[in-house]
């Protein structure tokens, strides 16, 4: 299982990195099978801690995206449209969601070494 | 791993898209020893399964099989099944797992009325091992003295002999593709496996089942069939024998339903811009309801989203334009020619 060490993650799998950056981690990716569809938000979307901004769809199911702090969309990953898998395959780098710049109030940001204690947990 | 009709089943081994790819271009194993099988014997067998059934089981040779839908009285369904006819006398029924119970009633229930009949549930001791793919019988071969290839579609050879272990080798399936399903005791099943695993034919789990099956337009029950929703309705009017025959259960009421006119019918919709899952509405452009997807799912051999629909008539015909509700969003889908998927020619 891959936590890279300089990201913040929250609870519901998802990892930020200090630019605003927004993916699911690899535990995430391994746990919703073959990603084949990514519903993405609107760039300058607004969006309030916890808030779903997104889809993620594998064959088998359907998971929100969960905004990890207040903030606005300020990119998204279009390549994800046209090969979603890239989720699968390179969760932290190639397979990025959303960008944005936050400004104000957070999930609860776990490091690396708490988030490998939580999924060790479930 | 998920709960299915009483059995621990798992939803993939190495990944949904790699299990479907298997089953459509190599050989793919599904342990299906969830599915449930009758015996019936007795001298009235034929008889009473030709009454019980929407096809004419008494018109099977020995050896062969076919797929009927099993109806209530008032044309909705109580379960889609196969039924094998091992001898004049004995045949075998093979229903699906969830509705076991419910299938064991109603046979028994409507087997009072016949007095030649032995009904026998084997489901406990039977195990069911699907071998499909254009690979399979070729994967199979080295396994088993019968010539595979020699078994015809829809035909089996009873009590042959695979891998050292009794098996009936029936060349049926529900992917779509070529292939066998192979009835044996249920503790030579692992051995067997483990067997057809070192031979490199992959393990497939329910994720997988459920796409080959849904680009194969291979009903599911539950979906679209239940007891609402009539064979007829479900696009399997050729399982629906009328003529040439005695009553079966149901026959009045699917019979008018058919000289009325269906007021609706299950379609292929191909679906832009989000996968339609089952129960997710289907309206017509002026946003009036036309009905429900029943199975939706991302197709893994044509790479876009895929469903069945029960849509109201007139609007169920190839061509028409749908607007599924996908999350608050009207996405577009356009009613197709199904199956969505079909094998190329050997």
């Amino acid at each position: 299982m891959n936590i890279p060490e300089g990201l913040k993650y929250t609870r519901d799998h998802e990892w930020m990195d200090s630019k605003g950056t927004v993916g699911v981690t690899d535990y995430a990716q391994e746990a919703l099978g073959d990603v084949v569809f990514v519903e993405l938000p609107a760039v300058g979307r607004i969006l309030k801690s916890g808030e779903a901004f997104g889809v993620v769809e594998s064959v088998k199911s359907v998971s929100d995206l969960y905004s990890p702090a207040d903030g606005v969309v300020t990119a998204v990953n279009d390549a994800l449209v046209g090969n979603p898998e890239l989720i699968n395959q390179d969760p932290y780098e190639q397979g990025w969601i959303i960008r944005m710049e936050t400004t104000g109030a957070t999930e609860e940001l776990l490091d690396s070494t708490a988030y490998q204690h939580q999924i060790e947990g479930e | 791993m998920m709960e299915f009709g009483g059995y621990d089943m798992p939803v993939e081994y190495s990944g949904i898209l790699q299990e479907h790819d298997a089953v459509r271009t190599r050989a793919g194993m599904f342990d299906v020893s969830h599915m449930a099988e009758f015996v019936v014997e007795g001298a009235d067998a034929s008889a009473f399964l030709d009454y019980l059934v929407t096809n004419v089981p008494s018109k099977l040779d020995d050896g062969q099989a076919l797929y009927t839908p099993m109806c209530y009285p008032t044309g909705g369904t109580v379960d889609d099944l196969l039924i094998y006819r091992q001898g004049p006398q004995r045949f075998m029924m093979v229903v699906n797992a969830a509705n076991y119970a419910k299938d064991w009633e109603w046979v028994n229930a409507h087997a009072g009325g016949f007095q030649n009949l032995h009904v026998t549930d084997i489901a406990e001791q039977t195990a069911l091992i699907a071998v499909q793919g254009p690979l399979a019988l070729q994967k199979l071969q080295p396994l088993s003295a019968v010539p595979l290839a020699g078994i015809e579609y829809y035909h089996a050879v009873f009590d042959a002999d695979i891998a050292g272990t009794a098996a009936h080798i029936s060349r049926t399936g529900y992917t779509g593709e070529d292939g066998l399903e192979l009835y044996v005791a249920a503790d030579h099943a692992l051995k067997l496996w483990e067997r057809l695993a070192q031979l490199g034919v992959e393990p497939v789990g329910l994720g997988a089942r459920d796409t080959l099956r849904l680009e194969a337009r291979l009903p599911l029950y539950g979906h679209e069939l239940d007891q609402d929703i009539s064979p007829l309705e479900a696009g399997l009017g050729m399982f629906v024998k009328f003529d040439g025959r005695g009553d079966f259960i149901g026959k009045d009421a699917l019979a008018a339903q058919k000289a009325a006119g269906l007021t609706r019918k299950v379609i292929g919709l191909e679906v832009s811009g989000g996968i339609a899952r089952a129960g997710y509405d289907v309206a017509l452009g002026d946003g009036e309801s036309a009905g429900y997807v029943t199975s939706g799912s991302y197709s893994p051999t044509l790479k876009k989203p895929i469903a069945l629909a029960l849509v109201s008539q007139p609007q169920a015909k190839i061509g028409q334009e749908f607007f599924v509700s996908i999350r608050n969003r009207q996405v577009p889908a356009v009613a197709v020619k199904t199956p969505f998927y079909r094998r190329p020619p050997a």
